[in-house]
Order: structure tokens, then C-alpha cells, then sequence
């Protein structure tokens, strides 16, 4: 953990010394990706774990609200987020929530679609954004501002290359951590 | 006073008296139960139960319009705020999550009871390690963040296990933290009542309450532009209510002001005035005696729609005073009384056929109109000369009635005309025979498209079940009940399974029968095992035995704790969902499962057949409420028309037996049947769909029109019609006018269909009497 905040420090020192690649310029980049579909591994470190658990399989994103993830090891799994709507299946068995009555849970699934479509105003509305690096290597940092979203969640880190987003790692408030790496099929 | 005059005065005073006394402790109820049947089957009874105190009965929709969503919200938020706590609600639900802490601790606290998948081979080492990877894997999907917190009490994933069977498909909408409408411009609140649909009064004051609370909640907030609509079962029942009472009074208020003018300007005398509504006051009150003594409760409908049935009686009086006045009582008694009292038997028979339905809000109405006819009539022959002595003085038939002698004289020459009418008005509905009735129970309902639509709208945003589908089944036990429950659940299950329904709720999910509990307990091995095989299944997960500890523990808390019970979940919304689906009766219990449609049933319709065939033998009964309803209400409407006709031929005996000439009993047959059939024809090209009241309508006409029929038939007979008789028929026609026409401007379809019937067919009847009844010659 503390060798990431060094990380991180070192960026903002060495992004800071650029200081060109501002929120809006991100945004535009983000907002011109036509969606598409990517692999992803994705690998989430827990505390009461010994290991990380590891999933994988492909992505799709069709701009701006719906966000398919099928995941296929360790186990097949479709979820879709499709505006408010998340659903779930697993063993034939589908489960649908609606994230507008949690707005912490919808904050949390919302951070990657909103930074996927390059909409501001959307995580804005949660988060603190910060933009460290270039169109080539940039690093988007969310911090949460809202107490109920900061109660479950730390610090969103998104890097990536131009409109591509790379690495997502989330870290929650109890220290566990997730991370999902992203690998583009057909980049447009 | 002549001593048998007092005598007779005292012996009516005393039964009125007595009268009193009986309605003074007789129950009125103004339920739904006017409308159910007095021998239910089955499927009816739960129409019945579910109407009476069933959970959707309860159900009561809010939302909030003005302002922004995030002001909507606050308000909806401020509103279950207030009510929460309130001993008359027994839910409030805006999809605030805060709301359901209670539940999933509850689940939580009882997951080896509640999960379906506890069996003996989830705890072998196989099991384990599969039920622990599973969690594992979930923990990797978004739904990880609900179960991570419980992962040391719960690697087995009970929790998310009960909750998956709970989560209906399609949620409402929600817009800043609440529910909102699929259009996001109203705050939806879904509120259940304590007091159950057949308790208006409890219904009214809650109803009261979410406005009042409402109105507390904006005010606080400073959000004024704010509206709130209320839907449901119980808003529809207490809107009904209010404007039937409220239009039966406007309307009596209108119709008794142009009968009380009509009679001043007939009698120039308040006294004879008074003395005429004797009859009818007698009969109402000798109405609802006779129906307290024999059915014990009388519908607060019966009264209101039974005192227009024996509106009739207003005019005996007027026959009386008009007609003794000139001939003096005893030629009145001689000449008059036995017509009268023809035309009253004709009413008698024609309420007394209504006795024999089935539907009890019927024959309470025949059984009303029966005794209210019949008392009316004695009071009007036996009390009415005594009270009004000799002094009955009334100015002579004006130059208005002589003008309609001389018209009476030409109206033969109309014969051919009202003939060739008739046949085309027979042919005209024998080609619409087959769109003359509606078919559907709404047609009786108070509440409007608008309303209706409203109701609709407010139901699919919110998801709300409208209970259409269920299953029944019974045990002579709650434990019986909800074993029963469970083996219905297992064919339930195979229909979800293959799409055939979408899904189903059980009492079971929450309170399992003691058999399953105790079988679910007893797939827990003992705390030595259990530690052995979570040892050895989880020797290559990332998850390492010994950190859970709360697992073990939890598992042997649980085998020492006894079953869960209802009063477990005493304050959490389970309860309420238990409680509506579980049910006593009389050494009885019995279980509803309310059923979903499969999602790709657009319409929300399900294929009935398929599911009775998959519970055939299962003791388990499936009821589509919409279809037990339309069956029983076109139930009700054949039996209805069937004591109709049967109340006519009885009529048309009665008549041959008292007139013993065949021409005659002919004629007055033919006007009547004719009247009834220019209504018909009448009502369906004013677009009017005939239904049950519009049928009792017709019985009304045919036994008021009956008198006026013979009235003619007596000039017919050989005895002249002079002015003063054809003044009483008049003054009598033009009352009968007033007061039915005065119902047809009502917005309730019930006392509308009264009035559009009976109103016209009252005028009808009697210029059809004077064209083909009335002598072509002066006798």
C-alpha cells in the first residue's frame, strides 16, 4: 500500500512537472471510444484471502449506459448494466437490482461506465477527479466525496492510453483491493 | 276518530314502534360482500377472502408530483418518515434501503433454516468445497460487495441464497435514492394498511392519514407546489362510498323537491301532502325490518337503492286521494282497490322473483321491495281513510286532464304506427341480441376510466402485484398448511423452470414448515466433524479454515436454537408477507401463492391449462380472480334473467287468473313487454351496454307500468275512465318521472342504470297503454 501512495506521489510529481493534460482534454479523448468488446482479468486481493481470486473473460461497451461483462473462469457469469439496472446471471439463475435505490452501489458499478463514455458530470457527481500524465499514458484518480460512497470505497485508479482505458484498481475501505485489466479485441 | 279507526291507527303506530326497535339494532355493512355469492365454491371463497382482508386489499399506491426529484424525494422520504410507526399502517415502502435492515438480519440470523439448498450433502467435504468456491467466485462479481461483509459467518453463501428466490424481476423505477415512475417525473410510495379492505371506515381514516401526513411533510420542507395521489382497492372503495352517498342524497334532495311540487300542486294541502308519504315511510321501514330479521345484516345498498324500487308506493297514495276524494272511500274501496291491489300483486311477484338469487345483494333487494310493496299498499288501503278521514278535498281535474281525456279518446288511431314501431324495434334488437349485455363485472364499479387507468399506470411503475393469479392450498394446521405450501412450491418451480410463469411467492420461503426446518438442521453435522471436513475441502482455497471460526459457531448456534416461528419476524415486513399469504379460517389454514407472469407475457396473462395440469393431484388450486369474477358476475346475470322471466310468466298467470279474458291478459302483456323492449332498444342506441341493474330496472317498470296498464284495462272492462282516474295516472307517471329520471343524471353506474331504465320505461308504459289498451269506444 504504501509503496502505490510513492507511486502515485511520484506521478503527481513527475505529471505535475508537465502539467498540460487537463480533465476536459481525458474526457473528449474517452468520449470519442465507439465502444466495443475487450478481454479483462480481473483480480481481487481480500483480506481473509490467502490468494487473489482471479476471474476473466470479455467486455462490452456500448456507449453511454450499457456495460456487458461476461465473465467465463472461473466460473461463466453475465452481468449487464444497463442504465440503472444491473443483472446478474449465474447458474440460470438471473437476479436484476436496481442501483437507483443504493446511489453508493451505483457510484461504485457507475465510475467505470461514466469513465468509459468520458461523462464528467456524471462522476463528478461522486467523485474528485485528478488527471496525472499525457494522451499517451494518463492516470485518472477518483476519490470519493460523498460519505455514504466513501464508506465503501478509498480511491478509483484508471490509467490508460489515448481513448483506451488499460487498468482499473479499486480499493475499498476496508483495504481489500480489486484490480481489472483491460485488453482491447478490435480496437477502433 | 271512530274507535276502530283508533285501533287500527294504534296497531300501526305500534309496528312501526316495534319497527324501529328493530332497525335501531339492526347491522349495517356497505362491504363488497353485497356482490359475492351466498354459497361460494372454492375458487369464490378465496374472491371472498381476498376481497375481505386479503393483502392486496390493503395496498395502497402514493406518488408525489412537483418540484424536482430530488424535492419529490425528500417528501417521499418526510412522508414514511411520519407514517412509519403508526399503528394503522402496517408498511411503508418508498425503496429507501434503510427500510429492509430488519429483514436481511432476520435472514441472515435463521439462513440454515431459510436456504433451500441446506442439505445433508452441502456439508460433505465435496459439498463444502463447491458451496465455498461458489462464494468465492460471487465474491469476484459485483455481487461480492453484499456477501464480503458475512464471508467469515457465511462461506457457504445461504444469504445471497434466500435472497436470490426473493428478488422479484421487475423493480420500480428510482430516482434520487426513492422509487419514482418509469417516466421518473413522480415519487411512487407503497403503503399497507392495518385495517383490512372491508373496513371503509378504518380504510377512510387511514386514507385521511397519508394526506394529512402528506400535507405535514411539504409544509415542514417548505414544498408547497407538491400534489399527492393516492390509488388503490381501498381509495376506490372509499371514493365509492362517498359518492354514492353523496349523489343518493343530492338526488333524493332534487327528485323529492319536484315530487313534493308536482303533489302541492295536485293537493293545494301540506296535510295531504304529510299524509301521503305515510305509505312509503312505512314500507321503507318495513323493508329493512324484514331484511335485518331474516338476513341478519342489511347492505347500507339495499336501503339506498330500495327505497327508488318502492318509490311505486307514492303513488297509491295519490290514487287514493285523488280518486276517493271525488268517489268517497267506500266507492273507492268498491271500484278502485281491487286494480290496485292487482297492480301491487304484479310488483309483489316481480320483487319476489329477485328472492331466489344467488347473489345475496338481490334477494336482499327483492325481499326489501317485497315487504316495502306489500306494507305500503295495507297502509295506503287500512291506515292512510283513517288518517285522512273525510276532509280529503281536492280541487277538480283542470283543463289540462280534459284535454287528455280527448287525446286518450284519438290514441287508438296510433295503433298501426306503435305496431310497425314494435316490429322494427323487435327486429332492430334481434339483430344487436348479441352486444346487448356487458359481460364485465366493471361494468358495475364506480370507479372511472380515468381513475382505472390512473390505478393501472401507478401499479406497473411501482410493480405492484395486482394478484390476478394464485394458488390455494389448505391444512387442517399452520404446519399441515405450510407443508402443503412446500410440495406446491416444488411444481411451482419446474413451471419457473421452464418459463412457463415467471415466479411465485411462498409463506414457506420465510417460515418454513417445521419439517423442513428440522430437516434442513439436521443436514448440520456437529461441531467436530463440521471443523474436520471444512479442514480438508478447503486445504487448496485461497480461503483458509481457520479464519472461519463465526462459520462454526453460527452453524452451532443454529442447531441448538429452536425453530423459527411467526412471531420471529414480529416488525419486519416478512411478517406482513407471511401473514397475507397465510391464512386461518374455521379449523382451518390456508396458503396463497401469489403467481407471476413469465416476462414474456406482455399482456400478464398465463396459460391456465398448462399450470392446472402441472398441480393436477397436488391438492393445490389455481384461481385467476379476473375470470372467477366475470364468471360469477355472468353467473349472477343468467340466474337473474332466468328469475326475471319466471317472475314475468308468473305476472301474466296472476293476470289471467284476475282478468279471465285472454284479449285483455294479452294486451296488457303485449304493452309491457313492448315498454320494456323500446328501453332496450332505447339504452343500446344510446350506446348504454345492458348489465344486471338495468335488468332490475326492467323488472320495475313492468311492475309499476302494470298498474297504469290496468288502469286502462279497467276503462277496457267496461268501467269509464274519468278525469279524476286519468289525473291520479298522471300525477302518478309524472312523480315516477321525476323521481327515477332525477337517478339517470347520476355518475354512479348503478343508480344511472335505474334511472335510464326505468325513467323513460315509466312514460313509455303508460302512452303504450292508452294507444293499445284504452277502448277504441266509449263503453
Amino acid at each position: 500500500m504504501r509503496r502505490l501512495c510513492l507511486v502515485l506521489l511520484l506521478l503527481g510529481v513527475s505529471v505535475g512537472a508537465q502539467a498540460a493534460y487537463s480533465i476536459d482534454q481525458l474526457m473528449a479523448e474517452l468520449a470519442q471510444h465507439k465502444g466495443g468488446r475487450a478481454r479483462f482479468v480481473e483480480k481481487r486481493y481480500i483480506a481473509l484471502l490467502d490468494k487473489p481470486v482471479v476471474a476473466s473473460g470479455e467486455m462490452y461497451f456500448g456507449p453511454p449506459d450499457r456495460l456487458e461483462k461476461r465473465t467465463s473462469l472461473p466460473k461463466s457469469e453475465t452481468m449487464v448494466l444497463d442504465k440503472d439496472m444491473l443483472s446478474i446471471e449465474r447458474d440460470n439463475r438471473k437476479l436484476s437490482v436496481n442501483l437507483g435505490s443504493r446511489p453508493e452501489a451505483l457510484a461504485f458499478v457507475d465510475s467505470i461506465r461514466s469513465t468509459l463514455s468520458g461523462n464528467r458530470k456524471s462522476l463528478e457527481k461522486y467523485y474528485t477527479l485528478q488527471v496525472y500524465g499525457d494522451s499517451n499514458q494518463w492516470t485518472l484518480v477518483l476519490v470519493p466525496g460523498e460519505p455514504s460512497v466513501a464508506a465503501l470505497l478509498r480511491r478509483i485508479t484508471v490509467t490508460g492510453n489515448g481513448s483506451q482505458v488499460r487498468h482499473i484498481e479499486y480499493l475499498l475501505a476496508d483495504g481489500d483491493r480489486s484490480e481489472l485489466s483491460i485488453e482491447p479485441i478490435d480496437p477502433r | 276518530m271512530k274507535p276502530i279507526a283508533g285501533r287500527v291507527f294504534l296497531l300501526w303506530l305500534m309496528f312501526m314502534l316495534a319497527g324501529a326497535c328493530v332497525v335501531w339494532n339492526t347491522q349495517f355493512t356497505a362491504d363488497m360482500s353485497f356482490f359475492l355469492p351466498s354459497s361460494p365454491t372454492a375458487e369464490q371463497q378465496v374472491l371472498v377472502s381476498q376481497m375481505k382482508d386479503g393483502s392486496v386489499s390493503r395496498l395502497l399506491m402514493l406518488s408525489v408530483e412537483g418540484g424536482d426529484a430530488s424535492q419529490r424525494a425528500s417528501v417521499s422520504r418526510a412522508l414514511r418518515q411520519q407514517l412509519t410507526g403508526r399503528s394503522d399502517f402496517i408498511s411503508i415502502q418508498n425503496g429507501e434501503t434503510g427500510g429492509l435492515d430488519g429483514e436481511r438480519d432476520f435472514i441472515l440470523r435463521h439462513r440454515y433454516r431459510l436456504s433451500s439448498a441446506v442439505a445433508p450433502a452441502r456439508f460433505t467435504e465435496q459439498g463444502l468445497a463447491d458451496a465455498v468456491a461458489n462464494t468465492l467466485e460471487m465474491l469476484a462479481s459485483p455481487l461480492g460487495l453484499i456477501i464480503k461483509p458475512y464471508l467469515a459467518r457465511d462461506p457457504t453463501g445461504e444469504l445471497l441464497e434466500v435472497i436470490g428466490h426473493l428478488n422479484p424481476e421487475v423493480q420500480p423505477e428510482t430516482r434520487a435514492g426513492v422509487w419514482a415512475s418509469r417516466d421518473g417525473e413522480r415519487a411512487m410510495l407503497l403503503v399497507q394498511t392495518q385495517a383490512a379492505g372491508s373496513d371503509t371506515d378504518g380504510q377512510e381514516a387511514a386514507i385521511a392519514g397519508v394526506n394529512q401526513a402528506f400535507g405535514l411533510a411539504a409544509q415542514t420542507l417548505g414544498l408547497n407546489s407538491m400534489t399527492l395521489r393516492v390509488s388503490g382497492p381501498a381509495q376506490f372503495a372509499v371514493t365509492a362510498r362517498k359518492t354514492i352517498k353523496a349523489e343518493v342524497s343530492r338526488l333524493f334532495l332534487i327528485s323529492t323537491l319536484g315530487i313534493v311540487l308536482v303533489l302541492l300542486w295536485v293537493y293545494r294541502s301540506p296535510r295531504l301532502l304529510a299524509l301521503g308519504l305515510l305509505p312509503v315511510a312505512s314500507g321503507a321501514l318495513a323493508g329493512i325490518v324484514t331484511v335485518s330479521l331474516v338476513f341478519g345484516t342489511v347492505f347500507g345498498i339495499t336501503v339506498g337503492f330500495g327505497s327508488a324500487l318502492i318509490g311505486e308506493a307514492v303513488d297509491y297514495a295519490i290514487y287514493f286521494f285523488v280518486q276517493s276524494g271525488r268517489l268517497g272511500l267506500p266507492n273507492w274501496r268498491k271500484h278502485f282497490w281491487p286494480t290496485i291491489r292487482l297492480g301491487v300483486l304484479t310488483s309483489a311477484i316481480g320483487f319476489g322473483s329477485l328472492l331466489f338469487s344467488g347473489f345475496p345483494g338481490l334477494s336482499q333487494l327483492g325481499l326489501y321491495a317485497l315487504s316495502g310493496v306489500i306494507t305500503a299498499a295495507l297502509v295506503t288501503r287500512f291506515v292512510l281513510p283513517t288518517l285522512a278521514g273525510s276532509q280529503i278535498d281536492l280541487p277538480a281535474p283542470g283543463r289540462l286532464t280534459h284535454h287528455l281525456l280527448s287525446a286518450l279518446d284519438q290514441a287508438h288511431r296510433l295503433r298501426a304506427l306503435v305496431l310497425v314501431l314494435a316490429v322494427l324495434t323487435c327486429g332492430y334488437l334481434w339483430t344487436q341480441r348479441a352486444v346487448l349485455w356487458d359481460a364485465n363485472l366493471s361494468a358495475l364499479s364506480t370507479v372511472s376510466q380515468a381513475e382505472a387507468d390512473e390505478d393501472t399506470r401507478m401499479r406497473s411503475d411501482l410493480a405492484a402485484p395486482d394478484a390476478r393469479y394464485m394458488v390455494i392450498v389448505n391444512g387442517t394446521s399452520q404446519e399441515a398448511a405450510l407443508q402443503a405450501a412446500e410440495r406446491a412450491g416444488e411444481h411451482l418451480d419446474r413451471l419457473v423452470a421452464e418459463g412457463v410463469i415467471g415466479g411465485y411467492d411462498s409463506p414457506a420461503r420465510f417460515l418454513p414448515s417445521l419439517k423442513r426446518q428440522g430437516e434442513r438442521i439436521a443436514a448440520l453435522p456437529g461441531d467436530e466433524v463440521l471443523r474436520a471436513r471444512i479442514r480438508s475441502a478447503l486445504v487448496d482455497s485461497p480461503l483458509s479454515a481457520n479464519k472461519l471460526e463465526p462459520f462454526l459457531a453460527d452453524v452451532q448456534a443454529t442447531r441448538h436454537e429452536g425453530p423459527i416461528k411467526r412471531a420471529d419476524m414480529e416488525g419486519t415486513g416478512l411478517a406482513l408477507a407471511v401473514d397475507s399469504m397465510l391464512m386461518q379460517g374455521q379449523g382451518n389454514w390456508s396458503v396463497m401463492l401469489p403467481l407471476r407472469s413469465a416476462p414474456n407475457a406482455t399482456d400478464g396473462s398465463m396459460p391456465a391449462n398448462q399450470i392446472r395440469a402441472a398441480l393436477a393431484g397436488s391438492g393445490a388450486l389455481f384461481v385467476d380472480m379476473k375470470t372467477e369474477f366475470d364468471a360469477l358476475y355472468n353467473g349472477y346475470l343468467d340466474e337473474a334473467v332466468t328469475l326475471a322471466v319466471a317472475g314475468f310468466v308468473a305476472i301474466v298467470l296472476l293476470l289471467a287468473f284476475a282478468l279471465r279474458s285472454t284479449r285483455r291478459v294479452l294486451r296488457v302483456v303485449l304493452t309491457l313487454v313492448l315498454t320494456v323492449a323500446a328501453v332496450i332498444a332505447l339504452l343500446h342506441l344510446a350506446g348504454e351496454r345492458l348489465h344486471l341493474l338495468h335488468l332490475v330496472g326492467m323488472l320495475l317498470i313492468v311492475a309499476v307500468g302494470s298498474n297504469y296498464a290496468l288502469f286502462f284495462d279497467r276503462a277496457a272492462g267496461g268501467e269509464a275512465l274519468d278525469a279524476t282516474t286519468l289525473m291520479s295516472m298522471a300525477v302518478a307517471t309524472l312523480t315516477t318521472t321525476i323521481g327515477f329520471g332525477t337517478l339517470a343524471l347520476s355518475n354512479v353506474p348503478v343508480l344511472n342504470a335505474i334511472g335510464m331504465t326505468v325513467g323513460p320505461g315509466a312514460l313509455i308504459t303508460l302512452l303504450l297503454s292508452a294507444v293499445l289498451i284504452y277502448p277504441t269506444r266509449k263503453p
